[in-house]
């Protein structure tokens, strides 16, 4: 186990301009795993991106890189690359001059720095493309000699910032596959940066959710997902109806005026807590049958599913369900002991309401494309 | 109605070339006279050329001085200020990098006559510190053409390292190089048209310099000195037939550079 890390992040604390980006930030990456930093803007994903590359020196804490201390090893005497949010590409050079960069640097003899750089344009799928211009490449295409170029150098890890960021919906799916397969098909390690939960949870073998540069959570994505830490967590990673409720005695919780068996223990007796239910773990049913009773109080048709707002005493839940009701209906929900999930109280208890004022244009807009913690 | 307005705009348009090109024409002409007067104009020869390059010495030496005073001044000037730009550019702090803006800007702002004289008083100044009573000559009008064209040098440069992304220096460094070496593999080519239009700049600046030179040349002599030199004593056309010469070579250096940038636009789209 303690052999197969590759990088060891040691109690990293870093300020930029008086303001603390990295909180005693402490993570460890094992060789070949494909990891997720994944985080909204400014909690410091980028950052701790930066610190590993060697680009900005941590004010206090060790990056230990296959077990020797890394503090002041510059960023060209790490055997990491990196691939910048927009790519860095050089425009001075062509296709096969980008990707040869480092390996001229490398001082690879002549034909073996063909047959790299050949080998490379073939693993993404730019064969014939060596002589043409940066400028004259497709943003997915510009993607894609980025890769090859920071492969080429076989580095131990490749940091990814955002790399898809900059792509339409339909590519950035495909790019995802193609990046998972290159991860797997060369065992590089990947250290992947970004804000979209969905690219976490499809692509990584561990995540690490961030806030305000501090490590809420580290898992697998089933893990991140069933047992979010805390509201934040659970909020940030899909919908989930986060509901005040207080343990009465292990597997039991109570909230919303009822008493439910659930799954959870090891709480205080009577602690406060919050309630996690992921909307597609309730079920609608006639009001009569139903444990709770609600109010349709919005509809909207997603394709797989409908998505309802249901207030439910004046807490409004999101639910998703495959049958159709209208605005209105009166009707009960059912939710399975298993469904629910308990979790201490946090400082974001508070901050995170329920979906009294969801649209899903207001989402979109605090989920900016770009990220800049720099 | 059309039509006419075509027309004049195309007669508007032919008198402003007239009038900008009419006195340059008109040294041309007379620089091919084979007479001395410009009242007319008596046979075409290569008489004043000649004349030029072989017995005017006093000339082929203010031209020489010009040359090497300008080259000298781009060169040194292009260095200093490509340098400040870099540094410009990587202040961190807002206010810190206004200051620097605006200090470099005063010397574009200040008459030129200001300038020389001024720094004409600090080399004196200097010099009798130093128990030195003859200070002017190359010397001091190279550091007074350096300080005149430092400005545009950061105008001209600090514009291309905002356009480029900080973070190809980062992905060179990434790949292998230091960071000196990253910014000669990546940030300098591509910030070579701001360099070259900055010394283009500064040499047509340096060559045809006469305020800040009068001040502070002292005996060394530039050419627009000596053309002025002579004119208490009329022109001479050999005079015309230099001044051709300047006009011909600028003209020249003006296209190519045009031609250069036009060449790297196309590339730059060639498959977009």
């Amino acid at each position: 186990m303690e052999k197969d890390i590759i990088i060891d992040l040691r109690n990293i604390n870093i300020a930029l301009g008086g303001q603390p980006i990295l909180q005693d930030l402490s993570l460890y990456i094992r060789n070949k795993e494909f990891i997720t930093l994944l985080g909204p803007s400014g909690c410091g994903k980028t950052t701790t991106l930066r610190i590993i590359a060697g680009f900005l020196q941590p004010d206090e804490g060790q990056v230990i890189f296959d077990g020797s201390d890394c503090a002041g090893v510059p960023p060209h005497k790490r055997q990491v690359n990196t691939i910048f949010q927009r790519y860095a590409l050089f425009p001075h050079l062509n296709v096969y001059k980008n990707v040869a960069f480092g390996l001229k640097l490398a001082k690879l003899s002549k034909k073996e720095l063909h047959d790299r750089v050949t080998e490379m344009l073939a693993l993404v799928n730019l064969t014939g493309f060596e002589k043409r211009t940066i400028s004259s490449l497709s943003g997915g295409q510009q993607q894609r000699v980025a890769i090859a170029r920071a492969l080429a150098v076989r580095p131990r890890v490749l940091l990814l910032d955002e790399p898809l960021g900059a792509l339409d919906l339909k590519l950035r799916k495909d790019m995802q596959v193609e990046l998972k397969n290159i991860q797997q098909q060369l065992g590089v390690t990947f250290v992947y940066v970004t804000h979209d939960q969905e690219e976490a949870l499809s692509m990584s073998d561990t995540i690490v959710v961030m806030d305000e540069g501090v490590i809420q959570q580290i898992g697998t994505p089933k893990d991140i997902y069933d047992e979010p830490k805390n509201a934040f967590v659970a909020d940030f990673i899909g919908e989930s109806n986060i509901i005040d409720g207080i343990m009465l005695a292990d597997l039991k919780v109570k909230f919303a005026g009822m008493t439910f068996t659930c799954v959870d223990k090891g709480f205080a007796k009577n602690e406060k807590v919050d309630v996690v239910i992921r909307p597609e773990d309730v079920d609608i049913v006639p009001a009569a049958r139903g444990v709770l009773p609600g109010t349709i109080t919005s509809a909207t048709f997603k394709g797989v599913h409908y998505e309802y707002i249901v207030d439910v005493q004046g807490f409004k839940w999101m639910i998703q369900s495959t049958d159709a009701y209208a605005v209105d209906d009166v009707i009960g929900i059912m939710i399975d002991p298993q469904e629910m999930h308990v979790m201490k109280k946090s400082k974001y208890s508070d901050l995170i309401g329920d979906y009294s004022s969801f649209s899903d244009e207001f989402d979109e807009l605090s989920n900016p494309e770009e990220d800049d913690d720099e | 109605m059309k039509r006419r307005n075509g027309f004049l705009s195309t007669v508007y348009a032919g008198l402003i070339f007239l009038f900008l090109y009419l006195p340059v024409a008109v040294i041309v002409v007379f620089s091919f006279n084979s007479g001395r007067t410009t009242t007319n104009f008596e046979s075409f020869s290569f008489y004043w050329y000649v004349r030029l390059f072989t017995t005017n010495f006093e000339a082929q030496a203010a031209l020489r001085n010009t040359l090497i005073l300008a080259l000298s001044t781009a060169v040194i000037t292009v260095l200093l200020g490509t340098l400040a730009a870099v540094g410009i550019d990587r202040l961190r702090r807002k206010f810190t990098e206004r200051i620097a803006l605006s200090a470099n800007n005063i010397p574009l702002m200040s008459p030129e006559i200001v300038m020389g004289i001024s720094m004409m008083m600090l080399f004196i100044f200097g010099g009798a510190l130093f128990n030195q009573q003859f200070v002017l000559g190359f010397g001091t009008v190279l550091l007074a053409h350096i300080t005149m064209c430092l400005p545009y040098v950061i105008l001209s440069v600090l514009p291309k390292l905002r356009q480029t992304d900080p973070h190809l220096a980062e992905a060179a460094q990434d790949l292998g190089c230091s960071q000196v070496m990253a910014f000669f593999r990546v940030t300098l080519p591509s910030i070579t048209t701001g360099i070259a239009s900055a010394f283009l700049i500064t040499f047509t600046l340096s060559l045809d310099n006469f305020v800040i030179s009068r001040f502070t040349a002292g005996p060394f002599t530039t050419l627009p000195l000596h053309i002025f030199g002579q004119i208490r004593m009329l022109v001479r056309p050999d005079m015309y037939a230099l001044t051709t010469l300047i006009f011909v070579m600028m003209f020249l250096l003006l296209l190519g550079s045009n031609l250069l940038q036009a060449r790297a636009a196309k590339r730059q789209n060639k498959h977009t």
